[in-house]
């Protein structure tokens, strides 16, 4: 068995009750380890668009994606782990943090490119989107001055460069060939 | 209508539409779809379209006495007819008790609707009464499942529904349809235009190298191996199958779904492989240097310990799901499609292969065994299983559609009926439904009205669905029943006595008078004790204008040989012993010691 990585997938599903439950529930069946899911509306009506991450090897990684296209309601899947691309998560940070040390907090949120969207008489929302690398980096540079509660999504990727393999085939079915189409 | 015909060609006419409530359209949506039978029961959510039904007289609607009946009917209809099979129940515990017949469609990719009432749309998720999750319970266990609750998505869901279930790999389909949907009505023109689902693409083809690398890897064997899948039956490759053995002499191997994909009686075919498979099949199995898999998809039972799996061996896998390649056993040349396209590609490009010495060194596996014929052996009084089916066999000129039930009775006639032709042996594999087999063949003898149709069950098994015999006298199916009938839980027991110290927990079991039971049902019943009264009784149940059972008495503790327990290296079989100081034993020893 070759080594597992984590793997990040693109899919685009058909925009109604219950797809994401079909999709959970394959990943459950078939025993994949999920790391993060997001799923959320695109620029066209009825159709969305997931990113997710599993720990996977290669051979693995190809048999979910057939997995998936064996759901009715998914329209196209593209494994984008080796393609260049690019991946943010959001999260929100609260910190329990009074008008004392409130400059202090707003400047190493600067260092990390986070901003606050809320400010409070003894807490400060922080916003940032990044790599997990960098959220992790925040939240411990936050830990010492209390973090109240935290929030993030999972990962949002998309390819650089032109169209998206995915994102090309949701309308336009390919003709799939060989076993590496998938 | 005439107004509304306006761009339109000459030759084409548009389908008159109607204003039809939903259960009517439920109805002529079916018939519309090419059904004629509808196995069912009855129910509060699915009352209104029970009462429409008798508008549809070409639709023959089955009353079964469980809905499990009615999911295994459905499955036998579809695998006896290769077309899809209905059943239809009503919410909460009708939709429940379908479970276990959807999940065997699934495991063995048979194409069935199940159409289920739900309750009204405006009650769904108040816990109301006889309301169930079903689209949820069923998700895992269905190629795909709908709810409607609009009456004019009724049509065009029921459309997708066959579609998706016969389509691709085929697969159960679930469509839960709302009470309230059954009731109002809509305009209804059945749309006769192919299905057309934006993420749906069932037909893939392999690339021109994919097809090079197959081909040198056939070019190149010694020692090949074809096994021959449930696939190839599904994709109706069974010609090309043959002419493709014809043209190379590969030895075939089968799956137990293949059987019958590819004639018994064939010089080159070498019967069933795997768990229960003969010695000489999973020992060529481990020495063959090719296999080229059609249809099929390296199931724990087919292949012992993957790791020492054909070590020898580089695999071909020809197979439409490719979720499927590379899934246990890692794939030297996958071929990713329709059996039959592809084996019609590679047809042009294969010769005969020089394998004369391969064949001999198999024919030597096989020993005397293969020559020798339980019929020949003396007959010391007792009666065996494998006897019954053997005389069966040949009472019936191997012509018969025989459908059993799980356990050793179905590997018993998996070794000892030789089925030369597809869709003539229905058996429940992948899940190994115990009470199949009845329900099954009553669905498969409205596929085949002229076929000698027989169940082959276990007293266990039989009794899980021996209700049914109800449904047999009140709709007027015929059907043999041969009960091998041995007192006991007869694979478990046979577990027990081989790897759990011989302790018989919870296998002995006491059944009912089957003969009276027949009778209780009005159907008829016969019992055998003796070798001698085997081929009478078959005769004289397939004479008889009722449904007929025929109690065989079996010797209670046999067991199925050679069997390669569970995870255990193909190769490392048990055999049946030889007790000392006795020549033989009565049974057809299967295979080279």
């Amino acid at each position: 068995m070759a080594t597992q990585t984590l793997r990040t997938f693109v899919a685009y599903v058909e925009d109604r009750p219950g797809v994401l439950n079909r999709i959970s529930s394959l990943f459950r069946r078939r025993n994949y380890n999920i790391v993060s899911l997001n799923v959320g509306r695109t620029h066209e009506v009825g159709v969305s668009r997931m990113t997710f991450r599993v720990e996977a090897n290669e051979d693995s990684a190809r048999r979910i994606e057939a997995n998936l296209y064996k759901l009715v309601n998914v329209l196209s899947v593209e494994d984008i782990t080796d393609k260049p691309s690019v991946s943010r998560d959001l999260a929100l940070i609260k910190v329990a943090v009074g008008p004392q040390k409130r400059a202090e907090v707003l400047q190493l949120c600067e260092v990390f490119r986070a901003r606050a969207v809320d400010v409070g008489p003894d807490t400060l929302i922080v916003e940032i989107t990044g790599t997990q690398d960098k959220i992790d980096g925040l939240v411990n540079i936050l830990q010492p001055f209390g973090v109240a509660e935290m929030v993030q999504t999972g990962a949002l990727a998309m390819t650089r460069g032109p169209e998206g393999e995915a994102a090309k085939s949701v309308h336009q079915p390919p003709i799939l060939r060989g076993v590496t189409a998938a | 209508m005439a107004a509304s015909v306006t761009n339109l060609s000459p030759n084409e006419t548009r389908p008159e539409t109607r204003r039809l409530t939903g259960s009517q359209i439920i109805w002529d949506t079916l018939v519309n779809q090419g059904v004629e039978v509808v196995f069912g029961y009855p129910g509060g959510a699915i009352m209104p379209a029970y009462d429409a039904l008798p508008q549809y007289p070409g639709l023959r609607h089955i009353l079964v006495r469980h809905e499990q009946g009615a999911a295994h009917m459905a499955d036998g209809f579809a695998r006896a007819s290769g077309s899809v099979g209905v059943c239809v129940a009503t919410s909460g515990p009708g939709a429940t008790n379908l479970v276990t017949g959807i999940a065997n469609a699934q495991m063995d990719s048979i194409p069935i609707v199940c159409i289920t009432g739900q309750v009204a749309s405006t009650l769904i998720g108040s816990d109301a009464f006889q309301e169930t999750d079903i689209t949820g319970i069923t998700l895992p266990i269905t190629k795909h499942n709908f709810l409607v609750s609009r009456t004019e998505d009724i049509m065009p869901t029921l459309r997708q529904a066959f579609y998706i279930a016969s389509s691709g790999r085929p697969g159960p389909v679930l469509v839960d349809i709302t009470k309230d949907a059954q009731n109002a009505s809509c305009d209804y023109a059945f749309d006769s235009t192919p299905v057309r689902l934006s993420g749906y693409r069932p037909d893939r083809y392999p690339v021109p190298e994919e097809f090079e690398q197959a081909l040198e890897l056939i070019r190149k064997a010694k020692r090949p191996v074809i096994f021959c899948g449930h696939g190839v039956i599904k994709a109706n490759a069974m010609s090309l199958l043959l002419e493709f053995v014809h043209k190379t002499n590969i030895p075939v191997a089968l799956t137990l779904l293949g059987l019958g994909g590819f004639p018994a009686t064939h010089e080159r075919s070498l019967g069933m492989m795997g768990m229960h498979g003969e010695a000489w099949v999973n020992t060529a199995i481990q020495e063959a240097d090719l296999i080229i898999a059609l249809g099929m998809r390296f199931d724990d039972r087919v292949t012992g310990n993957l790791k020492t799996y054909a070590p020898n061996a580089k695999k071909i896998h020809v197979e439409l799901d490719p979720a499927e390649v590379n899934k246990n056993v890692k794939v030297d040349a996958p071929l990713l499609g329709d059996v039959r396209e592809i084996l019609r590609t590679l047809m042009p490009h294969v010769e005969r292969l020089n394998i004369d010495e391969w064949i001999a060194h198999i024919e030597t596996l096989k020993g005397d065994s293969a020559v020798r014929d339980i019929q020949e052996l003396p007959d010391d009084g007792r009666l065996f299983a494998a006897h019954v089916i053997h005389d069966l066999w040949r009472q019936t000129q191997g012509k018969a559609l025989v459908v059993t039930d799980v356990g050793q009775h179905q590997m018993w006639e998996a070794q000892y009926y030789k089925h030369d032709h597809p869709r003539k042996l229905i058996t429940s594999g992948g899940l190994g439904t115990m009470g199949f087999a009845l329900p099954a063949a009553m669905g498969a003898r409205f596929a085949c009205p002229g076929d000698e149709v027989w169940v082959v069950a276990g007293d266990g098994g039989f009794q899980m669905t021996a209700c049914e015999l109800a449904t047999c006298a009140q709709e007027n199916i015929k059907v043999n029943i041969a009960i091998i009938n041995n007192g006991y839980l007869g694979m478990v027991r046979q577990w027990q006595q081989f790897f759990y110290g011989g302790r018989y927990v919870a296998t002995p079991i006491k059944s009912p008078d089957f003969v009276k039971l027949a009778e209780a049902h009005g159907l008829k019943g016969i019992r055998v004790t003796k070798r001698s009264e085997v081929r009478d009784a078959v005769a004289q149940a397939n004479q008889n204008a009722e449904t007929t059972i025929v109690d065989f008495r079996v010797e209670q503790e046999d067991s199925v040989y050679p069997m390669v327990p569970a995870g255990a290296d193909l190769h490392n079989m048990i055999r049946r012993p030889i007790p000392e100081g006795q020549g033989h034993n009565p049974i057809f020893e299967t295979g080279e010691d």
